[in-house]
């Protein structure tokens, strides 16, 4: 099982790092969808490794709300994309001052 | 019949009240309604007093209530009035001269548009005034006290467009606060002390009292006459007062408000005469306000300021006397009622000569108006005799009496008068000759003329008391119409026989006439005021009033001035700096907190993983441990 | 019944105001309804009066619903002496304030009807909070009245309005805060003694230990002392006076204040008798302090607002020392002081507002010679500064005089100071009169015309009250005057008694009363 585990840490690491130092919101953003996946896939094989479905059962609840935080990200970046020409996020710092 | 004294207050209270409120329309006869209003209440007044006459001599006191003022907690205060010996023949007094003022201003104010406001003051006045010698409380005779300072105020500005007038009346109205402050704590002490400041009570009580409080009430209640009475050290604010309407000096400033302080003290005579402290007190400040007051008097040059330092003069007589206790209380009335005729006299002679001068108060451009003005003259010559004491008019008899007691009282006291006799004689003559006598020094044209009727009848009229005031005083009728108010006087022999002592004052006074013809006869009186530096200092000093108002403005003003200015700075600096600085000092900590906020989203995600990592490392740290 | 009614009036009204349309341009029809609101709650405050007896020092009228059982708080409201002159003062005040701010330059003339509505939410919080006899909620009604009152100021003030709001706003907040604190922790020292209670009487007769009962008062006294204002913690004061229109100030200075001073009698004084009486030495000192100070920083200032704010301050001083003087006679008088210095005040604001819309400018060397062009103005302003620095026969002196009397009985050094207000107070008055009325015409000043009828209508019966109390204060004074006597007791204190009696007052006093006073 630890194989999985590991994987899904690697995974989590890549996206978390992609988080930190990536400008491009589009990128930061597919990290973002990683760093849930790697989790979903820490949650299956915790369910496997337990054998009962509640890890099965939170994998679902995270895909759902990925799905959902998806659209609206997308729809915001896209929004920010036609006002400011950019997907930089570093641009995206209005409520600085 | 003698319950309708309240009426007396009543009268001028309501013409007075009308003439504010009625609009436009009672400029012809508002005049009228005031005069009628003053005199209604002088034939009220005689009627009492022949009223009072009738009663026996120990039944003489009437008390009246009118309703309860104030009642909270233990304080108990009745809008009460006594009408007696004393407040008869203020009543008398006031209504008297007041009605004949009232007369006069018909003419004197007749050319100003706002006569009718000026004789719903006057009316206001004498309502006021009247209060305050009916009291039969001490806190009601303070509801009459600040009603004459009120009416004071509006009368000394009543041409406000001036802004000296405007400045003089503020002055007035302030100096006489501070007085107050006396007059207010007194009554404060005789409710702590006695439970009341009923003035038969407090009188009944004040024998029983410590030393102490007599002491400090008759302190506090002398702080308050000498403001109202213009007696040092709050004498600086008469001489001012003199910006207001000539009626005004006469009425306000010379025959009755600045007597009140006499009055106060007469009134109060148990407090005084069971305190040596402050009976010296008031005599010292009698004597000295006597002769700074005739200092001043000698050297101005301005007929209305000359009169006013007269003024301050012979109210420190009466103060002096009243000092002397029951040997003086009587002639202090005594003097206070001769002065009130033929100070007014002189004052609305003044008035009248000013009218015939374009208003112009300045002696030295007067001279020779015995033939312009023939019964100005006559009648201001009268109340010139009276004032200085020449036999047999009222001023004689009532200054020889009040200096020959204050030689039973002391020899230095009794000298000082009798200076003071002298000096008055002085500065009388040099007014009357740069006035009357002498040459013409007139501006360009000024055409002197007499003035109408309605002024010189008035002017007859108080002449004619001036001349006869002195039958008061027949079979010392006054003192033992007043003993039962003031109390006996035990005779004092004099080292000397009262006959010689009376030649002695004669004398000094002709001394003091013959000095000022021979000063002002010698050579021709310059037109203009000599420049400060070619007088003598006595002259000088005189001239700016004993320098009373630069040292006012050194130890009160100025430091006063500073202090404000100081205290704002600090409170917009130290208390809001405070409360304004708290609120800075708030938002730099929010300010450094908000450093970290740089707005980019990957150091907020670092901030949420170091975050992050820390909890599960402590969580390691404490599964592990 | 009828105090419900009464405190529901206005806010009934404000709602209507807020939801009648905009209208015409002169906004008439809100101005009337406002006006006719505060009119019908003047008549409702007639009848309580009506039904009021004088002679019964407790609550009356009383009410009691439970509101949040768990706290033990109460919808509870009651009247007594102290209580009911302050209705019959906010009453009283609300028409006159309503008629005379009718032509109020607003910032935005679209708010106007928002103006009278936030005006009619501020009479009805404060007749609430006059009436409260439940501590939770009095807190509520008192925190309340900052919400109108800021936007009052904010939306509706002078050009640095936001700032004086923002001000006003965290000032009263902090010292809420602290009151709030209060409120907590007597609901915990109730909540151990059995039912959990914030009625008035029920607390009165809680049972605290020394240290507990002296930091709940200082929580309570904190608030009102912000309120009041008591020196130091009067800053907020002028700032919010400087921006506010005219009418808002009265309603801060003359109703809304009050509340504080009204305060320290009934909840301090009831709640925390010894904590009071231990801390009564340095509160007489600030009031006496205050009175002083804020007479002298009038005499400094150049705005004719800022002016009137600090002669408050030093007013309030008076009140405040009177209270915690602790005899009866000093009490009857600060509880009418409060009545009376709100009338003083409100003339003084009205008038002074008319001057400044009519000058474009607050500051007194703008002014000068105004007396000529303006005769009534001129002696409306004079009257109301004489009401200010307590000229007798006028009705501030009666209670500025029974506060001195009644503290010089136990302090004679406080009293003594304070009556030195008395010569600093004829000084500001009278030069804010002699520079802005008498002397030449001001060049700038000619547009200062003649008070209009509209505005002599809402004066007068200010200034009639204020000179028919001076005579006649008794009627006012009677109903005061069991309810202080029953504070007075409370607190375990008794007047002090003459030294040395007079061998004569009795007879003195009662003879001429009894026999010939019907003359």
């Amino acid at each position: 099982m630890s194989e999985y585990i590991t994987l899904s840490m690697i995974l989590f690491t890549i996206g978390a790092v992609g988080v930190l130092v990536r400008r491009n919101a589009i990128i930061v953003f597919m990290c973002v969808e990683l760093m849930l996946n790697a989790t979903n896939l820490a949650f299956v094989s915790f369910s496997r490794q337990h054998g009962n479905l509640d890890g099965q059962l939170a994998a679902f609840f995270v895909m759902v709300v990925a799905a959902a935080e998806v659209v609206i990200g997308l729809a915001i970046i896209i929004s920010i994309y036609r006002t400011r020409r950019t997907t930089s996020v570093d641009d995206a710092s209005l409520l600085k001052s | 019949m003698l319950d309708l004294q309240w009426l007396l207050i009543a009268i001028p209270l309501a013409s007075g009240a009308l003439l504010l409120v009625w609009g436009k329309e009672s400029d012809r006869f508002g005049h009228l309604i005031g005069t009628a209003a003053s005199a209604a209440s002088f034939v009220l007044g005689v009627v009492l007093f022949v009223t009072l006459m009738g009663e026996g001599a120990d039944d003489r006191s009437h008390a009246v209530s009118l309703f309860t003022w104030i009642d909270a907690g233990t304080f108990h205060v009745e809008m009460s009035f006594v009408y007696d010996q004393l407040s008869a023949l203020f009543v008398l007094l006031i209504t008297g001269v007041g009605t004949l003022i009232h007369v006069y201003s018909i003419g004197y104010m007749a050319h100003d548009e706002r006569r009718r406001r000026f004789f719903a003051f006057l009316n206001l006045f004498v309502a006021a005034m009247l209060t305050l010698v009916l009291a039969g409380d001490y806190l009601v005779l303070f509801l009459g006290w600040e009603g004459v300072g009120l009416a004071s105020y509006l009368l000394i500005g009543f041409w406000q467009h001036k802004p000296s007038a405007a400045a003089a009346a503020k002055k007035a109205f302030v100096v006489n606060r501070v007085g107050d402050i006396g007059m207010a704590l007194a009554i404060m002490l005789m409710f702590a002390q006695f439970g009341t400041s009923a003035i038969a009570a407090v009188n009944a009580a004040a024998p029983g009292a410590t030393d102490t409080v007599t002491t400090s009430l008759g302190l506090l209640l002398l702080l308050g006459a000498c403001g109202k009475s213009a007696q040092v050290p709050l004498q600086s604010w008469l001489l001012d007062a003199m910006e207001g309407p000539t009626p005004v000096s006469a009425l306000i400033h010379a025959a009755t408000m600045v007597t009140a302080g006499v009055y106060l003290v007469v009134r109060s005579n148990a407090i005084f005469d069971a305190s040596e402290v402050a009976r010296t007190a008031v005599i010292i400040v009698g004597l000295v306000t006597l002769l700074a007051g005739a200092w001043i008097g000698c050297a101005k040059d301005d007929i209305k300021k000359a009169l006013a330092g007269s003024t301050m003069s012979q109210i420190g007589y009466m103060m002096l006397a009243a000092g002397l206790g029951p040997a003086g209380y009587a002639f202090a009335v005594f003097h206070l009622i001769t002065h009130g005729f033929f100070k007014a006299n002189m004052f609305l002679g003044a008035g009248s000569v000013m009218h015939g001068m374009d208003d112009d108060v300045d002696m030295r451009h007067y001279g020779g108006l015995r033939t312009m003005m023939p019964v100005t003259f006559a009648t201001f010559g009268l109340g010139y005799l009276a004032i200085i004491g020449v036999p047999p008019f009222a001023g004689f008899w009532s200054k020889d009496k009040i200096i020959e007691a204050a030689f039973g009282q002391n020899l230095w006291v009794g000298l000082g008068a009798l200076l003071g006799a002298g000096v008055t004689a002085f500065y009388m003559t040099r007014l009357m000759i740069m006035t009357f006598l002498s040459e013409k020094r007139w501006r360009e044209d000024v055409h002197p003329h007499e003035s109408p009727r309605v002024m010189t009848w008035p002017l007859i009229g108080l002449a004619a008391l001036s001349a006869v005031g002195g039958v008061l005083l027949l079979g010392d009728w006054i003192v033992e119409w007043l003993e039962p108010v003031v109390g006996h006087a035990e005779h004092h022999e004099l080292a000397v026989p009262a006959i010689v002592l009376t030649l002695i004052i004669t004398a000094v006074v002709a001394v003091g006439v013959v000095a000022a013809v021979a000063f002002y006869r010698r050579e021709p009186i310059a037109g203009e005021t000599p420049a400060d530096d070619s007088v003598s200092l006595f002259a000088r000093a005189g001239r700016h009033e004993l320098y009373g108002n630069e040292l006012n403005d050194a130890l009160v003003v100025r430091p006063t001035t500073h202090l404000t200015r100081l205290l704002v700075w600090f409170d917009g600096k130290g208390i809001d700096g405070f409360v304004t600085g708290t609120a800075d000092r708030l938002g730099d900590t929010s300010q450094l907190l908000r450093k970290p906020q740089t707005g980019y989203v990957r150091s907020y995600a670092l901030m949420m993983f170091a975050g992050v990592a820390i909890v599960v490392l402590c969580l390691l740290a404490v599964t592990l441990a | 019944m009828i105090l419900s009614i009464l405190a529901a009036t206005p806010i009934a009204g404000a709602l209507v105001l807020a939801l009648l349309p905009r209208g015409t341009s002169n906004h008439l029809p809100a101005k009337v309804v406002a006006l006719g609101v505060s009119l019908v709650t003047l008549a409702l405050s007639l009848a309580v009066l009506a039904q009021y007896e004088p002679s019964d020092g407790g609550y009356q009228l009383t009410e009691q619903h439970t509101w949040i059982k768990a706290f033990g708080a109460h919808y509870a409201v009651g009247v007594n002496g102290i209580a009911v002159t302050l209705v019959l003062l906010t009453t009283i005040l609300v028409p006159i304030i309503i008629l005379a701010s009718f032509d109020d330059r607003l910032p935005d003339p679209k708010g106007t009807n928002a103006y009278f509505a936030w005006m009619l939410a501020v009479e009805g919080l404060a007749l609430g909070a006059f009436m409260a006899t439940d501590a939770f909620l009095f807190y509520v009604l008192f925190e309340a009245t900052l919400i109108p009152l800021y936007f009052l100021i904010g939306t509706f003030g002078g050009p640095n309005r936001s700032y004086a709001a923002v001000k006003f706003l965290i000032y009263n907040l902090v010292g809420g805060l602290l009151m709030l604190a209060a409120i907590v922790g007597l609901y915990v020292v109730s909540s151990r003694q059995g039912d959990a209670s914030y009625l008035l009487s029920d607390l009165k007769n809680l049972d605290m230990g020394q240290n507990t009962e002296r930091l709940l008062f200082l929580g309570f006294m904190a608030a009102f002392a912000i309120k009041a204002p008591l020196w130091p913690l009067h800053t907020w004061l002028p700032d919010a006076a400087k921006e506010a229109t005219p009418g808002t100030s009265v309603l801060m200075v003359s109703v809304v204040d009050k509340i504080g001073t009204f305060g320290m009698i009934t909840w301090c004084l009831n709640l925390f008798p010894e904590a009071a009486d231990w801390a009564s030495p340095v509160i007489i000192t600030l009031a006496v302090v205050s009175i002083v100070y804020g007479a002298l920083l009038a005499i400094g200032q150049d705005d004719i607002r800022r002016l009137i704010a600090f002669t408050s301050v030093s007013h309030f001083g008076f009140i405040i020392l009177g209270i915690f003087a602790f005899t009866s006679t000093s009490m009857a008088g600060s509880t009418l002081y409060m009545f009376n210095h709100g009338l003083s005040t409100a003339a003084l604001f009205l008038v002074t507002g008319i001057m400044v819309s009519r000058r474009g400018s607050a500051r007194i060397s703008d002014f000068g010679g105004v007396q000529k062009i303006a005769p009534i103005m001129s002696g409306v302003l004079l009257l109301a500064g004489l009401s200010s620095l307590s000229l007798p026969g006028l009705a501030p002196f009666v209670s500025e005089f029974l506060v001195l009397a009644g503290t010089f009985t136990v302090s004679i050094p406080a009293a003594a100071v304070a009556t030195l207000g008395i010569v600093l107070a004829a000084l500001y008055i009278l030069i804010m009169y002699q520079r802005t009325m008498t002397g030449p015409l001001a060049p700038g000043a000619m547009g200062v015309t003649e008070l209009r009828p509209r505005e002599i209508a809402a004066l007068t019966p200010a200034i009639m009250l204020i000179i028919g109390l001076g005579f006649f204060p008794q009627p006012v004074l009677s109903a005061i005057n069991p309810a202080v006597d029953t504070v007075v007791s409370h607190l375990g204190k008794s007047d002090p008694t003459p030294k040395t009696p007079t061998p004569i007052a009795e007879s003195s006093d009662q003879a001429p009363t009894a026999e010939e006073g019907g003359h």
